[in-house]
């Protein structure tokens, strides 16, 4: 009877502890998926910020590309106002693609080209821009990590009675859609 | 990917203590010869293993200057080489560590290395004809593949074997050296002496076998997979190894015995032969660049 009891504590225990250490790595994996979707709006606000500046200097010369012009202040006014992850990756492969245009279409002006305050704004936009790309990249393996943890059996069924929903993943443009095979 | 990296740093910590471990016992052993020759087997003993865990606790704290040191590197501001700057920043963020500082090395040659003892303490080197040499893709190889090193402990079983080693290679061949031509004055030549100095010459190969362990082949493989799944562009670390091997000179003045294992690339000029290749620490830079090619 006794020894019965024993074994019947000692599964309980186990079983309350793997619960424990279940619940703290989902939390763990929460609190990193929601620290890295702030360092890509870190990164989105720094480009934010580079973009009048940009304008600003490339203005005068490029009287022929107002159109480009206008896509970028209207998708970095997007950004600012967008709600949801989806929205946001959106205006930001827009911007993406309207600053890639702008430095293409700059080539065609050897004086802007020339110019110190363009060429520093250039090598921080380009900077930035990676940065972008690097923290959604981060974001969207932290944010797998996740979904993978809380979906495998028996961790789902744990997972449904605590509501942990899964996440939303920040869509790369479909320019950079490309995978790449890891092998030792 | 993720599993295995979490395995690799538990690894690298285990062998951390190993080498720290492995030091304070060979300083011991040998302080219990001289010891014994001062007809005082414990309190040589006591002493040096004392000193071995100073010298320790010291150089796991300040290793990471010491070897900055050594390979005469400096720290660098944003104005002055803004692409490293933004490379480095950029692909912590990809690896999720915080970011590196950001030192060179003035030389020619084309190499780089991290050290630390932790995620807070890294640093990445690169010399100055790394920065000039290379394109913007080829540099983020090289950042990704020393990032890595840092991401998975690499950097503290590195830093540890290099001043470790450095200290032990120089004391015993100091040792060595005074056994063979010492003066044989008043205390006459002990029979413990001649035992003493070839203890000391087996132990330096035992040393190079300590760097081969702590500095396995794999790991150079490792940090180039990982730091191409950082970039997701293999072929920016394959291109700038292809550039750093046709490099014609390879040498970087400062590197020594100690710190060579640190480097992207062996930082010797390239010598073949039974002993070299014994102490190779880097596995050749064509299967390296042919892994990453395949990728």
């Amino acid at each position: 009877m006794v020894a019965v009891l024993a074994i019947v504590i000692v599964i309980l225990v186990i079983v309350i502890l793997a619960i424990i250490m279940l619940y703290n790595s989902i939390i763990r994996l929460n609190n990193e998926v929601e620290n890295s979707l702030s360092q890509i709006d870190v990164q989105l606000k720094r480009r934010n910020d580079l973009i009048p500046n940009l304008i600003e200097s490339v203005k005068g010369y490029m009287k022929h590309e107002k159109t480009v012009l206008e896509n970028i202040t209207k998708a970095r006014s997007a950004i600012m106002t967008s709600s949801n992850i989806n929205e946001k990756a959106k205006a930001s492969n827009q911007i993406s693609e309207a600053l890639k245009t702008i430095f293409a279409v700059s080539e065609n002006y050897p004086k802007l080209r020339a110019n110190e305050n363009f060429i520093q704004l250039q090598e921080e936009l380009t900077g930035t821009e990676n940065k972008v790309s690097y923290s959604r990249q981060h974001y969207n393996d932290v944010v797998m990590k996740f979904n993978n943890k809380i979906q495998v059996f028996p961790n789902n069924v744990f997972a449904n009675i605590l509501n942990f929903k899964e996440k939303e993943l920040f869509q790369a443009a479909e320019s950079e859609r490309k995978n790449i095979k890891v092998q030792f | 990917m993720s599993q295995t990296m979490f395995q690799q740093i538990r690894g690298n910590k285990i062998k951390s203590i190993l080498i720290l471990f492995l030091f304070i016992i060979i300083i011991g052993f040998l302080g219990g010869f001289i010891g014994f020759i001062y007809n005082n087997v414990y309190i040589g003993l006591i002493l040096a293993i004392l000193a071995a865990i100073l010298y320790s606790l010291i150089m796991y704290f300040s290793g990471k200057s010491m070897i900055l040191t050594m390979t005469g590197a400096r720290q660098v501001t944003k104005q002055e080489y803004p692409h490293l700057y933004h490379a480095v920043e950029g692909l912590s963020i990809a690896a999720g560590i915080p970011t590196p500082k950001a030192y060179v090395i003035d030389d020619s040659a084309l190499n780089a290395f991290a050290t630390g003892r932790n995620h807070n303490d890294s640093i990445v080197v690169v010399t100055t004809g790394l920065l000039n040499k290379l394109n913007r893709q080829e540099l983020e190889g090289v950042i990704a593949h020393e990032l890595s090193h840092i991401k998975n402990y690499d950097i503290r079983v590195m830093m540890l074997t290099a001043v470790l080693v450095g200290i032990t290679v120089l004391l015993s061949d100091f040792l060595l050296r005074s056994v063979i031509y010492g003066r044989r004055d008043s205390k006459g030549s002990h029979p413990a002496l001649i035992i003493v100095g070839l203890v000391l010459a087996l132990l330096t190969p035992i040393i190079g076998e300590l760097i081969k362990l702590a500095v396995s082949r794999k790991r150079e493989y490792l940090a180039d997979a990982s730091g191409a799944s950082l970039t997701r562009y293999p072929e920016g670390l394959a291109s700038a190894l292809e550039k750093i091997s046709k490099d014609p000179d390879p040498l970087v003045d400062k590197a020594n015995k100690a710190t060579a294992h640190l480097f992207i690339s062996t930082p010797f000029r390239k010598r073949t032969g039974f002993v070299t290749n014994l102490f190779s620490t880097h596995p050749s830079i064509e299967v390296r660049i042919k892994k990453l090619r395949e990728m």
